[in-house]
């Protein structure tokens, strides 16, 4: 497998050719044309002041602003709020790398969202992130001064388009100068094409069955909305409706749904239940179970976790974050695998010898037992770790080193470069590396990355136990690896049952009606052991929450079956062409578990935030009442993060 | 004498203004950038006018670099994106999708060997959709897939199921063929 894949960097970079060098020459001066010609405007703008450092920062910004989904730019609002630095006003694009990345909560969420960042066209962003700033609390502004990187920023009334201006202290020359630039990147970057769905779609419409009976959408596994409502939610902001994902926020909670029998890739069940806001109404709940197959062919693994226990690792978010990480990941290991711990501190030292992963007691005591205190002799500790993790290994067996710290790592030498060599020296001898960061603060981002990219292996951050579960119990468990591409799902409903239908989220995965049966139309696809749930609302016919007339000269529809509509659902197995199908009748009877009632309470609380368009008298408090009733076993606390949210919302709401 | 300054400080001179800065990052960079357009787009024509327009946009785009983000990361972004930008214009679309065939490939393969290779080199990058082929050559150059995740505005556990997706159908490639 690897040969082929060795073969193609090969043949990629023999196949690489050498520039023209007369046209390199050509481009290269006429570069440098265009370069001297921007530079007139500017130095006639310098002789005003010495250039100020600042303008390098809010060039930052401008990049940051092309480069931000509205989501990720509301995230950084939160951020900025939390720095205390105030950005106000009528239209203005926001951002600033450098302050959003010394905070602590929100960057994390960052990540997530920046995925549909290039994706989505320029003009939305700005108008989102104005919604966000408009519910931030305006922060009175500070005098223009010349002595703060980011103090003041001010855009000139009647400004063109969300074009950010510079210090309002500065003489018009400076100002002239920074819309001059405008143009010259924007027309680099012209607006595209606008076919693209905006994450901000319209709530989901109430539909007519008769009129329309058929509803298509392609699953959806993402879960970032979830992190961004909370990161903005504990910043005291309540989210702007349109950016409120419903299906991301029910889906981001993992929920007990029955496995898929022997030879599925994964199992739907529907269930029929009451409706928590409307009497009249019901809630008809698809959950889907993907298959979590052995990971039999996967050979034992010797893990060795080098543990950071300096003296900056004593720190709810750091140790016993850590700890309990570890605890987790524990977990999901087979009997047959192998764990040691290497601590590093003062002194470097091994907290536990190879243990098999079965005697989980042995293990669990040795990472009690770890406490912080002391200096930092990170390679001391990353020798003895390869050291142990070589003794480990057997035939055909992976070892990996997983080094746990802040990033707080001294080398001890002062050649970064050497001890990347080191690390890729033991990379080819079969040893890996993978690098975890906690807590914020000295984490050196860079040399982690560094680390862990020389030595094959991944380097995640981790903030919270959610994070932890993602990072290493998902990957373990061969998460990342998809069951099924492409997983749509068609439900028609039966209009002698249902009067009308809604569904509850998935506005931007709507599909065409023809595009179920189309292969050639991608739609989301489903990873091992993932879940997904969609639920709709459906109007029973003869409900008097009926929200329409039904037609006067409209055929009756035929009485003749009893169930509410039938579930198609599509799916390819990975990187086949061609889809399967599944078919599963809506019938009433089945039983409503406590995950579906939290689904529900999720739900409903994702559409007050929207609006609250379909709930009625429903409130946040119903919401958490509902979800405190289904909490059920909880065991990774997200439910319970959950209902801390609802709970403030609910505060903040009043 | 300016070669021991990195790339980054270099940059955040011509940003300032700097000329012979401009310069020499430009010259610096430009292989690399030609490198790049061309593993994107598997033709040497397509990436000779990409890198010509990424030349022409750099003095404006420059001043958008913030020194924080190693310049590369920064400049293949800009590298990516442009070359989003000349896909979805409709007149090249016909062109870059036919990059990775073989016709510019085989006109400069020697040996049959060489030639055999390149061939089966082009049948796999065409396999392979237009995200899943700018991951894997992001991968390769070699950057981290944080790195990778930054640059195409995705997350790195995408960037990972890319690797392992691109693999997979490497295998599944081989196995079409035996």
């Amino acid at each position: 497998m690897s040969d082929e894949f060795d073969k193609l960097a090969q043949s990629l970079r023999a196949a690489t050719p050498s520039p023209d060098e007369t046209r390199k020459a050509a481009n290269i001066a006429e570069a440098e044309k265009i370069f001297a010609a921007s530079q007139g405007s500017r130095d006639s703008a310098r002789q005003t002041l010495e250039r100020p450092k600042r303008g390098v920062l809010m060039r930052g910004l401008d990049v940051m602003l092309k480069s931000l989904s509205p989501r990720a730019a509301l995230g950084a609002t939160t951020a900025i709020a939390l720095v205390g630095v105030a950005l106000i006003l009528p239209t203005l694009e926001v951002g600033a790398p450098e302050v959003v990345r010394d905070v602590p909560k929100p960057v994390s969420s960052m990540d997530a969202p920046l995925e549909e960042a290039l994706a989505t066209p320029r003009q939305k962003s700005t108008g989102t992130a104005t919604g966000g700033l408009m519910s931030m609390e305006p922060a009175p502004a500070p005098a223009p001064s010349a002595d703060f990187e980011f103090e003041v920023m001010n855009v000139a009334p009647g400004g063109n388009n969300g074009t950010v201006r510079m210090y309002s202290g500065q003489p018009a020359a400076e100002l002239g100068d920074v819309q001059m630039r405008a143009p010259l990147v924007d027309q680099f970057y012209a607006p595209e094409s606008t076919s693209e769905a905006y994450p901000e779609a319209e709530t989901n419409p109430l539909k007519v069955t008769v009129e329309d009976p058929v509803s298509t959408f392609s699953i959806d596994v993402d879960t970032a909305a979830w992190s961004v409502l909370r990161n903005m939610i504990e910043a005291g902001q309540l989210p702007a409706p349109e950016t409120v994902r419903i299906e991301e926020m029910v889906n981001y909670f993992p929920y007990d749904y029955p496995a898929p029998g022997e030879g599925s890739a994964f199992r739907t069940g529907v269930t029929v239940a009451d409706t928590p806001w409307n009497a009249h109404t019901r809630l008809v709940h698809i959950g889907i179970q993907g298959a979590l197959p052995d990971v039999e062919d996967r050979p034992p693994l010797n893990l060795v976790f080098l543990v950071d226990v300096s003296g900056s690792m004593d720190d709810p978010r750091k140790l016993p974050l850590l700890k309990q990480s570890l605890r987790l990941m524990l977990g999901e290991l087979r009997p047959e695998d192998e764990v040691a711990i290497v601590t590093y501190a003062g002194a470097s030292g091994v907290a536990l010898e190879p243990t098999r992963a079965g005697d989980r007691a042995t293990i669990l005591a040795a990472l009690d037992g770890l406490g912080a205190g002391g200096g930092t002799a990170g390679q001391a500790g990353l020798q003895e770790a390869y050291a142990l993790a070589e003794k480990m290994s057997e035939d055909g067996e992976v070892s990996r080193v997983l080094l746990a710290t802040d990033g707080d790592f001294n080398i001890g030498l002062h050649d970064p470069d050497a001890l990347k060599e080191f690390i890729a020296d033991k990379r080819e001898t079969g040893t890996y590396l993978s690098v975890l960061g906690f807590g914020r603060g000295n984490l050196d981002d860079a040399l982690m990355q560094a680390l862990a990219q020389n030595g094959n292996g991944m380097a995640a951050y981790i903030d919270t136990l959610s994070e932890a579960q993602k990072v290493l119990v998902d990957q373990l468990t061969g998460a990342l690896f998809p069951i099924a591409d492409d997983v749509k799902i068609q439900v028609e409903f039966n209009p002698a049952q249902v009067a009308e239908y809604r569904l509850i989220g998935y506005e931007t995965r709507a599909l065409k009606r023809e595009d179920f049966n189309n292969d050639k139309v991608d739609a989301g696809d489903i990873g091992a052991g993932h879940q997904v749930t969609a639920i709709y609302e459906v109007t029973p016919v003869g409900s008097p929450a009926r929200l329409t007339d039904p037609l006067r000269y409209q055929a009756t529809a035929d009485a003749g079956s009893d169930e509410l509509g039938f579930l198609r659902l599509r799916y390819k197995a990975p990187g086949a062409a061609e889809s399967r199908l599944i078919e599963t009748p809506i019938v009433e009877g089945s039983e409503t578990t406590d995950d579906m009632r939290f689904a529900f309470a999720i739900a409903g609380f994702g559409q007050l935030l929207r609006g609250g368009e379909y709930t009625g008298q429903w409130d946040y408090g119903d919401a958490v009442a509902l979800a405190n009733g289904a909490k059920g076993g909880d065991p990774f606390g997200y439910r319970a993060e959950a209902l801390r949210l609802m709970r403030l919302v609910g505060t903040m709401a009043e | 004498m300016r070669d021991m300054v990195s790339d980054e400080t270099l940059a955040l001179a011509a940003a300032d203004g700097d000329a012979e800065a401009f310069s020499q990052l430009l010259s610096r960079v430009y292989d690399r950038v030609f490198a790049l357009g061309f593993r994107l787009t598997g033709s040497r024509a397509e990436a000779e006018d990409l890198t010509q327009d990424i030349c022409a946009a750099l003095p404006g785009k420059l001043r958008g670099f913030d020194g924080r983000a190693r310049l590369t990361t920064w400049l293949y972004r800009v590298v990516v994106n442009a070359a989003h930008d000349r896909r979805r214009r409709a007149a090249s679309h016909a062109r870059a999708v036919e990059g990775w065939g073989d016709v510019e490939l085989a006109r400069r393969a020697e040996a049959d060997q060489t030639r055999e290779q390149l061939g089966w080199l082009a049948e796999a990058m065409q396999a392979l959709p237009d995200d899943l082929r700018e991951t894997l050559v992001l991968v390769l150059e070699p950057l981290s897939h944080a790195e990778v995740a930054q640059i195409q505005g995705i997350s790195e556990g995408t960037v990972s199921w890319r690797m392992s997706e691109i693999r997979k159908r490497l295998r599944a490639l081989k196995e079409a063929e035996t």
